[in-house]
């Protein structure tokens, strides 16, 4: 299968199931070590996820939070780099689709044919970047598309309904939309209107709409589901949990395997 | 309708986050139906005139260009109210969120000076104002932390990374990001997402404006040479950008090389070369590893301690119609110390990059060597390097 049917088929089989979103962790390649966090994202697949968005450490990681921050600089002090994440991806990809969050320089410094070629060589399905926006995502969108990888759009609250619709219909995978103005973190209630914010994406495109950003409970992930999501995507809870404790993968699982359950067919 | 550049050659773009862009979108249409509109040009112009104290003079710093060995002529911007170019733009840009119904600004500095102006304009028009500052910055340039809170800004302590300006832009863009209904960003140099780098240029373009007329009426003549400090690079594009189409004067863009380029230790992206790549929403030249990853600058000054450079400046630079070059953190200091004892100005140690260059690259028929900023800021740093 290619990324795109993976990412396709993973939404597919969590509907056929009659579960309410798919269930998309995110965790920060190499955190709080490069063995920790593969043992983290098996357990991710064994707890319920659907896909697994994965984060590659950055220097100035612009649209992300302190937690998510401090984590890819502990990461990138202990000489975590790209192709060590991409080997995580690679193992987690075996059992789950693997979508790869990374920034824009990150790239460029590659050139983007080599950056998409080591993306599909480590089986990834999709590609995220949050300072990519429409204007400067074509060529990038050419890569991915010549390889059948998905190179998923953000949306927000901010953006406008006609520049959706071109957002919407470029699409692939799905539509990451964003639930606040804001940096990925964890908040204590969802946004109102989060309903409204997803049925906009929804009337844009044909992709299944994934709602991240600021979900840190299980009741926010149903809440989000009940909003009309697709996909859930759950960050920096995670991410704190793989820093605290003697045992993280125990209690990043239970937290996965709460989500799940929160995202569970009802009754 | 009037339009406004979003790349320079490949350089500059867009490289931030969706729930950005329509607010830079908002930005661009705002600035261009402003500098349209003569009510606001009288406004801008009042206050550069009644409040800032414009034009600045030309001043000829005659036992310097004895000492150099060729005529050296100083635009004076320390003379502005606030004491360096920075002013140029923040009260521009306050004026226009103030156009946009925005209540909140946003700001980051490095020296400070950027900081103070910002504070000063929010004051003077009863806006709100943040500031972030990187810790190592604020413990170099206390007194401008103590000038901020007297304006009434908040100054918001940034510890990530080496705490200095790469940190404060940042954590400036992700308030930004949470508050961009409330808020405007006042960002300080030429850097940034399209339309800041042609937005603060044309805020900054008042300094060669006025130099390029003073010049030719004081010395009869175009100068040999036009010199600024680049740190993010507004007050060297301010007073570039006239001379541009004067095809025989040269531009001389001078970078902090801090301990020396070889070093590693420096803030000269432009000078050092290497690939090009994205920081803080542009494409530019910046100061990266292998992987991408932003590395951190050195400079014994805090407003040329910065990884990047605006986009203007990497097509300036490639296009051949500027020249870039870096002085050593000791011989700025150096510069900073023989122009206060020669001519009675303490000048920043920003602006000491520009005039340890000109005096030590002669010869020349006629240097405009643009005094950026006031060095009162800079004391407690440089006694403590020049061992006194």
């Amino acid at each position: 299968m290619t990324g795109l049917e993976r990412i396709a088929a993973a939404f597919e089989s969590a509907r056929a199931d009659g579960r309410r979103a798919a269930l998309m962790p995110y965790m920060m390649g190499g955190f709080p070590d490069l063995e920790i966090s593969l043992e983290i994202g098996l357990e991710y697949a064994r707890g319920g996820a659907d896909l697994v968005e994965l984060g590659v450490p950055f220097s100035d990681p612009l649209a992300d939070g302190p937690v998510i921050h401090a984590a890819g600089t502990t990461a990138l002090r202990a000489g975590v780099r790209l192709p060590d994440v991409l080997e995580l991806g690679r193992a987690i990809a075996e059992h789950v689709p693997v979508i790869v969050m990374c920034y824009a320089n990150q790239i460029l410094v590659r050139g983007l044919e080599r950056f998409a070629d080591a993306l599909l060589d480590a089986g990834a399905s999709g590609l995220i970047v949050p300072d990519l926006p429409l204007e400067e995502a074509p060529a990038m969108l050419r890569a991915c598309e010549e390889r059948a990888l998905a190179l998923v759009p953000l949306v927000a609250p901010t953006t406008p309904d006609a520049r959706l619709a071109v957002i919407g219909a470029q699409a692939r995978g799905f539509i990451y939309t964003v639930s606040l103005t804001g940096t990925t973190g964890e908040r204590s209630g969802m946004q109102d209107g989060l309903a409204g914010v997803v049925a906009r994406a929804a009337a844009c495109t044909d992709v299944p709409v994934a709602v991240g950003f600021g979900i840190s409970t299980p009741p926010q992930a149903a809440a989000a589901a009940a909003a009309g999501a697709d996909g859930v995507i759950v960050g920096t809870r995670l991410v704190r949990a793989a820093g605290e404790g003697d045992a993280p993968v125990a209690s990043v699982g239970a937290l996965v395997r709460e989500f799940a359950g929160s995202l569970a067919v009802a009754g | 309708m009037s339009t406004i550049e979003h790349r320079f050659g490949p350089y500059g773009g867009q490289y931030v986050p969706e729930t950005l862009m329509p607010a830079l979108a908002e930005l661009e249409a705002a600035w261009l139906s402003a500098r349209d509109d003569p009510a606001f040009g009288a406004e801008l112009n009042g206050l550069l005139r009644d409040f800032v104290g414009r034009p600045s003079p030309l001043y000829q710093a005659q036992r310097l260009s004895e000492a150099a060995g060729h005529p050296i002529y100083f635009k004076r911007e320390d003379l502005n109210h606030t004491g360096a170019h920075k002013i140029n733009n923040a009260i521009g840009q306050a004026l226009l969120a103030k156009r946009m119904g925005k209540r909140r600004i946003i700001a980051e500095t490095g020296a400070g000076q950027h900081g103070v102006a910002t504070a000063t304009a929010c004051a003077l028009l009863d806006l709100e104002c943040a500031v972030y500052m990187g810790t190592e910055d604020m413990r170099r340039q206390k007194p401008n932390v103590e000038r901020m809170g007297l304006l009434g800004a908040s100054v918001e302590p940034v510890e990530a990374g080496a705490r200095t300006l790469k940190e404060a832009v940042s954590a400036a863009i992700r308030d930004w990001v949470t508050n961009v209904e409330t808020s405007h960003y006042v960002i300080g140099s030429c850097v940034g997402p399209a339309p800041y780098p042609a937005l603060v240029r044309e805020l900054q373009r008042v300094i060669g404006d006025e130099a390029r007329a003073q010049i030719l009426k004081q010395a009869g003549r175009l100068p040999e040479r036009v010199i600024a400090c680049v740190g993010g690079g507004s007050n060297s594009i301010g007073v570039f950008v006239p001379f541009v189409d004067d095809r025989e004067v040269q531009l001389v863009g001078v970078e902090a090389a801090g301990d020396g380029i070889e070093t590693g230790r420096h803030g000269a992206p432009l000078t050092a070369g290497g690939l090009p790549g994205v920081l803080h929403g542009a494409y530019s030249a910046i100061m990266q590893d292998e992987d991408g990853q932003i590395l951190e600058a050195h400079s014994i000054s805090a407003g040329l301690d910065y990884p990047g450079t605006g986009p203007e400046h990497a097509w300036l630079r490639d296009s051949g119609r500027a020249r870039y070059v870096a002085i050593t953190d000791r011989e700025a200091l150096d510069a900073f110390a023989t122009c206060a004892r020669l001519e009675g100005i303490i000048p920043a140690l920003e602006s000491s990059h520009a005039i340890a260059w000109a005096m030590a690259n002669g010869p020349s028929q006629l240097d405009l060597v643009c005094l950026s900023g006031r060095g009162d800021k800079d004391l407690a740093e440089a006694l403590d390097h020049l061992g006194r």
